[in-house]
C-alpha cells in the first residue's frame, strides 16, 4: 500500500535497528543502566508493540511507555460523571468508541447503555451535530476527550453550533494538554527518562517550538516522531545519537507532517473556544496544573457542566494500582503488583490497562503475559545467593 | 427411493404435498408486514404460502406440516453419522455489499456442518419478522435465501415465522439450522493440530467484517468491499480429497483467524505461530483497518476457514485448495509449534513477534 509499506520496509528496519546497536554500544561502556527512552504518545506505544519494536532493539535501550492516552488517563469521576449525564432522559451522549469500557466506580458508558441510557458511538464531533440536528427534541452531548490532536476538530464544532444556533449540543469537555504532563513528569523525584519521543499528532497542531523547556530546563533530547515503525526507530536513533554527543535539542522526525510552528487554523480555534483549568485530575498521576481544558464563558451554552449542573465526583484510584509508578518509568508493566491478576483488559483497574492504547493493556495483548508474571513473581521471591559447594 | 441420484438429497415427498399443491396458493396483498401475518390465521398462511412455499419450491415445504421427515436410508448410505448445527443472523444491514441476511443464513450454517467434514443436505428456517418490514425486503430475502440454498446444493424443508412489534426486533432476524452427513473415515477435531502442522487458510482475510462498516456508510469510502460469503464444502471436500488426514478445519467467522487460531491453540494445547507477511490482506481491507484501527486478525470472514494440516500433506492440500474456486488465493500462514502452548503469535514483517490474544468484546456489533 502506497505511502505506509515505504515506511515499514523490513531491510530499511533492519539497517536502522542495526547503526542503533553500534551507537548504544558506544554509550554502554561508560554507563550502568540501559538507556530510558519514553514515547509520551498512546499511538507509539501500539506500533511499538504491533511491530514488535522492542525486541529489535539491544538490551541497553529500554522503552518507557508514557501517558499519552487520554482515553487511560481520565479519572473515574469523571466517567462516573458522564453517566449521570448520560442516564437523564432528555439526553443523547455521543462518544468515541474507545472511551465507552473506561470504568467508573460503577461501571461504564457501555453498562449504562445496557441499562437503557441513550450511548452512540460516533467517529468525530461533528457526527454528534448532526444527532442533535436530527433529534431537536432531545440533548446531544459530546463526550470530548483527547490531547491537542482531537481539541481542534471539537473546537471547530461548537463554533459551528453557533453559526447555526443549534442550541440542543453540548460537550462534557475532558480534553487534556500535553506539556504540563511532560513537565510533571519531569519534575517527579523518582524520574529516570534519558529522552522522549514526542506525539507526532500533536505536534502537527502545537508545532516543534513548546517542546524547548524540556531541552533547554531539563537538558533531555525530545524527537517529534511519526507513528510508522521506521519513523519510531529512526527517532530512537536520532535520540541516542544526541545523547552521544552529549547534546539535548528538539528534532523533528516527522518533518513530513510537522511544521515548526503548528497549524495556526486549528490554534486559533482552540484558542476562541477553550481555556486552561487551574487543575484537572488524571488516573494514575494525580492533579496536575493547567494540563486540563475547560470551554471559555463565552460559550458555555455549550458546556454541558455548566448546562446540567454536573456533580464533580472524585474517586480515588485504586489502592494497588502502580499506573503512577510506571508511567514515569519507575516500574515496568509487569512489575506491577496486580498486572495480570486483579488487573486485566476485561476488568481494568488502572488507567493503563484501559484502552488498547495503555502500556499495561498494550503489554496483556501482545507480550507472552504468563511469562512475564513468571518473572515478577520470581523477582519477588528471590531468596540469597545458595552457598556453594 | 432407491434410485435416486446420490447427489440428489433424498426427500420424503408426503402424499398430501399434492392436496395442498392442489388447493389454490395463497397469496400476500399487504406491502408491509403486520402482526396478523404472525397470528396463525389467514394473514399468515398467506405469507407463507406465497412468499415461502412459493420460493423455496420443493414438496416437503409446501406439505405445510409441522415438521420435515427425512429418508434415513438414503442419509445411511452417505455416511456413518449426522451432523447438526444451528446458527442465528442479525447482521444489520440487510442487504450489504456481496450478499444479505438470506445468503448469510444460508451459508454460515452450510459452513457450521462443512467444517465438519459434513456434506450439507437440509436446512430450515426460521424468520423473526419485526411488525411495518416491507414485504417486497421479505421477498428479496427469501429469493436470495432460494438461490444460495441451490447454489449450495441443501433444501430448505421446514420453516417458522414469527411476527413481533415494533422495536421488539430490528427488521428481520433468521435462524437457520442445518443436517448433513458426515462420511465414514472423517476425523476432525480443534484439539488434534499437532507441532509441525502447518496452518492454511483459504484467501484474503476480514472482508465481510470490512463489507459491513463499508455498507453502514458512515465512512464514504472510495473502493467498495465485497463480502466473501460462500459456501465451502465442495471446498473442503475437495481438501479431504487431497489428503484425509487433515487434524482441524473451522470458518473464521465472528473473532475472525485469531479467533480460531486461539481456539485450536487451547484445545490442542500447542503454540501456534502465524506469519503477518504471508496473511493474504486486500489492500482496500487493509486500508480501512489502518483508517479505523481494526485489526484485520479478528474481523470477521463468511467464506474463510483455517486449516491445520500435518506437513507431509499441507502442500497436497494447498494445491487442491488452490484449485478450487473457493480458494484460489489460499496460502500457508503459519505452524504450529510445540513451546508457548495455549498461545497464538504473530511475527511482523519487520521480524518482531507479538502474541495474539483471544478477542474479548465485539470489534464491531451485530455483523452475521
Amino acid at each position: 500500500m502506497k505511502y505506509v509499506d515505504e515506511f515499514r520496509d523490513p531491510a530499511k528496519a533492519r539497517a536502522l535497528v542495526a547503526s542503533i546497536g553500534r551507537l548504544a554500544q558506544r554509550l554502554a561502556r561508560p554507563r550502568q543502566a540501559p538507556l530510558q527512552l519514553m514515547e509520551f504518545c498512546g499511538g507509539h506505544t501500539h506500533t511499538i508493540f504491533r511491530y514488535g519494536l522492542s525486541q529489535l532493539l539491544p538490551s541497553s535501550v529500554e522503552l518507557v511507555h508514557g501517558p499519552g492516552c487520554p482515553v487511560c488517563v481520565l479519572p473515574m469521576g469523571r466517567v462516573d460523571d458522564c453517566i449521570a449525564l448520560a442516564e437523564r432522559p432528555e439526553v443523547i451522549l455521543a462518544s468515541f468508541g474507545d472511551a465507552l469500557r473506561v470504568p467508573g466506580s460503577r461501571g461504564s458508558l457501555l453498562d449504562a447503555k445496557a441499562r437503557g441510557a441513550d450511548v452512540r458511538i460516533v467517529y468525530s464531533p461533528l457526527d454528534a451535530l448532526g444527532l442533535a440536528r436530527r433529534h431537536p427534541e432531545r440533548q446531544v452531548i459530546f463526550f470530548a476527550l483527547g490531547f491537542e490532536t482531537t481539541m481542534p476538530s471539537t473546537a471547530l464544532t461548537v463554533l459551528q453550533a453557533e453559526r447555526d444556533g443549534v442550541e440542543n449540543f453540548s460537550l462534557f469537555c475532558n480534553h487534556i494538554t500535553t506539556l504540563p504532563t511532560i513537565k510533571a513528569i519531569l519534575d517527579s523525584p523518582d524520574m529516570a527518562i534519558d529522552g522522549f519521543l514526542a506525539p507526532g499528532h500533536v505536534s502537527m497542531v502545537i508545532g516543534a517550538r513548546p517542546f524547548d523547556f524540556i531541552a533547554e530546563r531539563y537538558h533531555r533530547p525530545i524527537v517529534i516522531t511519526g507513528f510508522e515503525p521506521l519513523d519510531i526507530l529512526q527517532s530512537i536513533w536520532m535520540l541516542i545519537e544526541q545523547i552521544a554527543a552529549g547534546r539535548a535539542a528538539v528534532e523533528n522526525q516527522y518533518a513530513r507532517a510537522v511544521r515548526e510552528e503548528g497549524n495556526a487554523v486549528a490554534l486559533e480555534a482552540i484558542g476562541k473556544v477553550f481555556q486552561l483549568r487551574e487543575f484537572f485530575e488524571w488516573r494514575g498521576l494525580g492533579s496536575i496544573d493547567h494540563s486540563g481544558i475547560a470551554i471559555r464563558d463565552a460559550y458555555e451554552r455549550f458546556d454541558a457542566e455548566r448546562r446540567f449542573g454536573v456533580r464533580h465526583l472524585k474517586i480515588a484510584d485504586p489502592k494497588a494500582c502502580q499506573c503512577g509508578e510506571v508511567l514515569k518509568g519507575v516500574l515496568r508493566p509487569w512489575e506491577c503488583k496486580v498486572f495480570g491478576g486483579a488487573c486485566t483488559p476485561e476488568t481494568p483497574m488502572g488507567a493503563l490497562m484501559v484502552s488498547s492504547e495503555g502500556a499495561c493493556a498494550a503489554y496483556y495483548k501482545f507480550a507472552d503475559v504468563d511469562a512475564l508474571i513468571r518473572r515478577r513473581q520470581s523477582a519477588e521471591r528471590r531468596e540469597p545467593e545458595p552457598a556453594g559447594p | 427411493m432407491s434410485n435416486r441420484p446420490m447427489n440428489e438429497p433424498p426427500l420424503n415427498e408426503s402424499p398430501v404435498a399434492g392436496v395442498a399443491a392442489a388447493r389454490r396458493r395463497g397469496k400476500l396483498g399487504a406491502k408491509t408486514i403486520a402482526l396478523a401475518h404472525g397470528s396463525g390465521g389467514k394473514g399468515m398462511r398467506d405469507l407463507i404460502e406465497d412468499v415461502l412455499v412459493g420460493a423455496f419450491d420443493n414438496p416437503a415445504l409446501a406439505a405445510l406440516e409441522d415438521q420435515a421427515t427425512l429418508d434415513l436410508a438414503s442419509l445411511t448410505a452417505r455416511g456413518d453419522r449426522l451432523a447438526l448445527t444451528t446458527d442465528s443472523y442479525v447482521v444489520d444491514p440487510l442487504f450489504f455489499p456481496g450478499g444479505d441476511i438470506g445468503k448469510l443464513a444460508v451459508n454460515g450454517t452450510v459452513n457450521d456442518l462443512a467444517v465438519g467434514g459434513a456434506t450439507p443436505l437440509y436446512l430450515t428456517c426460521g424468520l423473526i419478522i419485526e411488525e411495518g418490514l416491507e414485504v417486497e425486503t421479505l421477498r428479496r430475502v427469501v429469493r436470495s435465501m432460494k438461490v444460495a440454498a441451490d447454489a449450495a446444493g441443501v433444501k430448505i424443508v421446514t420453516g417458522d415465522t414469527k411476527v413481533v412489534g415494533r422495536g421488539a426486533a430490528d427488521k428481520l432476524f433468521i435462524n437457520t439450522a442445518g443436517v448433513g452427513v458426515v462420511p465414514a473415515g472423517v476425523c476432525l477435531g480443534a484439539h488434534r493440530a499437532t507441532p509441525g502442522d502447518q496452518v492454511l487458510t483459504n484467501g484474503f482475510i476480514g472482508d465481510h467484517g470490512a463489507a459491513i462498516v463499508d455498507a453502514r456508510g458512515q465512512f464514504a469510502l472510495e473502493n467498495h468491499i465485497l463480502s466473501d460469503c460462500q459456501p465451502l464444502h465442495g471446498l473442503v471436500q475437495a481438501m479431504l480429497a487431497a489428503y484425509p488426514d487433515v487434524h482441524c478445519l473451522r470458518d473464521a467467522t465472528r473473532g475472525g483467524i485469531a479467533g480460531v487460531a486461539n481456539e485450536f491453540a487451547e484445545q490442542s494445547g500447542v503454540g501456534i505461530r502465524l506469519d503477518e507477511a504471508s496473511i493474504p490482506l486486500r489492500d482496500e481491507v487493509r486500508g480501512m483497518c489502518e483508517l479505523l484501527g481494526l485489526d484485520p486478525l479478528y474481523l470477521a470472514n463468511e467464506g474463510k476457514l483455517v486449516a491445520i494440516v500435518p506437513k507431509a500433506g499441507s502442500d497436497a492440500v494447498l494445491r487442491a485448495m488452490r484449485a478450487h474456486p473457493a480458494g484460489a488465493d489460499s496460502a500457508n500462514v503459519g505452524e504450529v509449534i510445540a513451546s508457548r502452548p495455549g498461545r497464538v503469535t504473530l511475527r511482523s514483517v519487520l521480524g518482531g513477534e507479538r502474541v495474539v490474544d483471544v478477542p474479548f468484546g465485539e470489534q464491531l456489533p451485530r455483523i452475521c
